[in-house]
């Protein structure tokens, strides 16, 4: 590739990105109802796959908390949204899940591996079934309304809290802090060594990942109308992050995007039409994208762009 | 009172003994293959809806045990050989492996359970099987549970005399040890893992048999099980398995009691213990 390329590529790719942005920001003004609500779906499932890449991504911790973060931002908008606008119920939202991640990041990160996952799956049904005793045997009820708010609102709200989450997420992994989160990924012992202090490290990033998928927790209640602990803290919402950022690729920054948009489309989809064999597909997708495709679907590009340029090169 | 702590106890006993025998196989799984597999439960599952499906033929439970176990085995067995070999020799480092295995196990969870509930829709599926009441010390229980205990512990101990006797089982411990050097030994490693996994899906597909009798069965039952099972395996010990098979009683035990005291409580002990586990001793009990 010669210098020319390497120069105007960027003007093209800002370019892009402001048409997408211009695309989507009118989205409520020409599109039809359901398009709005299905961008409002894929733009969460992107900020719940982008949100946990941040820290998993580069320190390779398989975090299955989502759920969690997610259903406490949905539980925080359920109890405040009668009595708060809606600004505050979202950053309340962002700030109950950021202290619970703080809270289990200091109690946690010092488990490896295999353990840390297995914890933090606990935590998303501990937590399940302590809201469900509290609503059956304190309360007497059964999970909560939301107050509805109208689609656009939703869908601007979403939107907004997609780009934080997408800007924040670049400018972590292009810090320093995406540096030492990525050495701690190689070798964490090693890093500790060099001056980073890990434990820190890792638990505020850990954190600052919740505060997203706490936010779009708190929106997508008032999308639902009715929650439960069943819906609120679904452990599909910690499996499906995981699953789009492996089939899309976490080596590069926009690998977990374009899975979770390819995810979260067929999903919508498929879903309410063949529920079965959607998640027979999924499964399938997951096992063959394991096995032949480690790198992901931007992996996958990546390995034929590269052998097209040897090709090439051997040409000439 | 005595009556009431003898009934809290072999409750707890009944459950235990189902759940040990579900953590020695999943403990075989992830101490010798390293495969933390989360679709345990779908064998589970299997087993269950298999004596249940057979059932409906006129089948005894007790004969499907012949039939369910070597399917599930079989299943396993080639499930490893096609999914789990591969990942094993591409992956770079064993952490790597156990990581990337358990995803690719999640992947078989939703293939397992979306094909059962194609087959066999989400409905709550049961049968009625020495369901009679028996008197233990002034306790009543089913006499299917007594038969399940029965046979849990006959199978876990079976299991275990093969383990410790048998040169098979050698070779299992050989692997678990240092697969490595077990290979240089002369223990076909492929092979080996192959029927740790495949052991412990039949150990699954028993076990899952045993709860259909006791219990009402459905489709979905697998991931509360997988749960369970991860749970007493980490209170054992990882990988170790008379590990497991105590860790399961406790575990019975300790579900007894709160089910006694609050029972509505009894799944969020199991994980308010777990978590406690993994932050105090995430050896286990009997872990190295």
């Amino acid at each position: 590739m010669d210098k020319t390329t390497v120069l105007s590529k960027k003007p093209l790719f800002l370019g892009l990105l402001f048409l997408l942005f211009i695309l989507f920001a009118f989205l409520p003004l020409y599109g039809s109802v359901y398009s709005v609500i299905l961008v409002t779906a894929i733009f969460m499932h992107i900020v719940l796959t982008v949100s946990w890449v941040i820290f998993s991504g580069p320190t390779g911790y398989i975090s299955l908390a989502s759920a969690a973060f997610f259903g406490v931002g949905i539980y925080t908008s359920a109890i405040l949204g009668k009595t708060f606008p809606l600004p505050i119920v979202i950053c309340f939202g962002a700030l109950t899940s950021f202290c619970l991640a703080l809270f289990v990041g200091a109690l946690t990160l010092r488990l490896r591996g295999i353990y840390f996952s297995m914890f933090t799956f606990g935590l998303v049904l501990l937590i399940q079934q302590l809201l469900l005793w509290y609503e059956v045997n304190i309360t007497h009820t059964r999970g909560r309304f939301v107050i509805v708010i109208n689609n656009a609102t939703i869908y601007y709200v979403m939107f907004a809290i997609l780009a934080a989450t997408i800007l924040t997420a670049y400018f972590i992994s292009r810090s320093k802090y995406g540096l030492a989160l990525q050495s701690i990924g190689e070798d964490e012992e090693a890093s500790a060594h060099t001056g980073i202090n890990v434990t820190v490290l890792k638990t505020i990033i850990f954190a600052v990942s919740a505060l997203f998928a706490g936010a779009a927790g708190a929106i997508m209640a008032t999308r639902w109308t009715y929650i439960d602990p069943f819906i609120a803290f679904n452990p599909l919402f910690s499996f499906m992050p995981v699953l789009m950022a492996i089939f899309g690729g976490m080596g590069q920054f926009y690998g977990s995007i374009i899975g979770a948009v390819i995810f979260a489309y067929l999903q919508e989809m498929l879903i309410t039409r063949f529920p079965y064999y959607y998640m027979l597909i999924f499964g399938i997708i997951l096992v063959v994208v394991i096995l032949y495709l480690p790198g992901g679907l931007v992996g996958l590009l990546q390995k034929w762009r590269k052998g097209d340029l040897a090709e090439k090169h051997a040409n000439t | 009172m005595i009556v009431e702590i003898l009934d809290i106890v072999i409750a707890g006993l009944l459950l235990g003994g189902l759940y040990a025998l579900i953590a020695m196989g999943l403990s075989l799984q992830y101490g010798v293959a390293r495969v933390l597999n989360i679709s345990h439960g779908e064998f589970i599952m299997l087993g269950a809806l298999g004596a249940w499906f057979l059932f409906g033929f006129g089948v005894n439970p007790l004969v499907s045990l012949a039939i369910c176990g070597p399917v599930t085995f079989i299943i396993g067995f080639l499930l490893y050989r096609t999914v789990f070999t591969r990942l094993r020799t591409s992956s770079a480092s064993i952490g790597a492996y156990e990581g990337s295995s358990m995803l690719a196990s999640f992947g078989l969870l939703f293939i397992i359970q979306s094909i059962a509930l194609i087959a066999w829709g989400s409905g709550i599926k049961g049968y009625t099987y020495l369901a009679f009441p028996v008197n233990v010390g002034g306790a009543l229980f089913a006499a299917n549970r007594l038969v399940a205990l029965a046979f849990a512990v006959f199978l876990g101990l079976v299991f275990y005399f093969f383990l410790v006797r048998t040169r098979l089982g050698k070779a299992i411990r050989a692997a678990a040890q240092d697969p490595a050097t077990a290979g240089l030994m002369g223990v076909n490693i492929n092979q080996v893992l192959a029927l740790c996994f495949g052991l412990g899906a039949m150990m699954a597909g028993f076990a899952g048999l045993l709860i259909s009798i006791c219990y009402p069965v459905n489709t979905t039952m697998g991931l509360e099980y997988t749960i369970i099972t991860i749970i007493v395996v980490v209170l054992g010990g990882l990988g170790s398995i008379p590990g497991s098979f105590i860790g399961g009683f406790i575990l019975g035990l300790i579900g007894s009691i709160v089910t006694y005291l609050e029972p509505g409580l009894s799944l969020a002990a199991y994980y308010v213990l777990f978590m406690l586990l993994l932050l105090v001793r995430p050896t286990g009990i009997l872990g190295k």
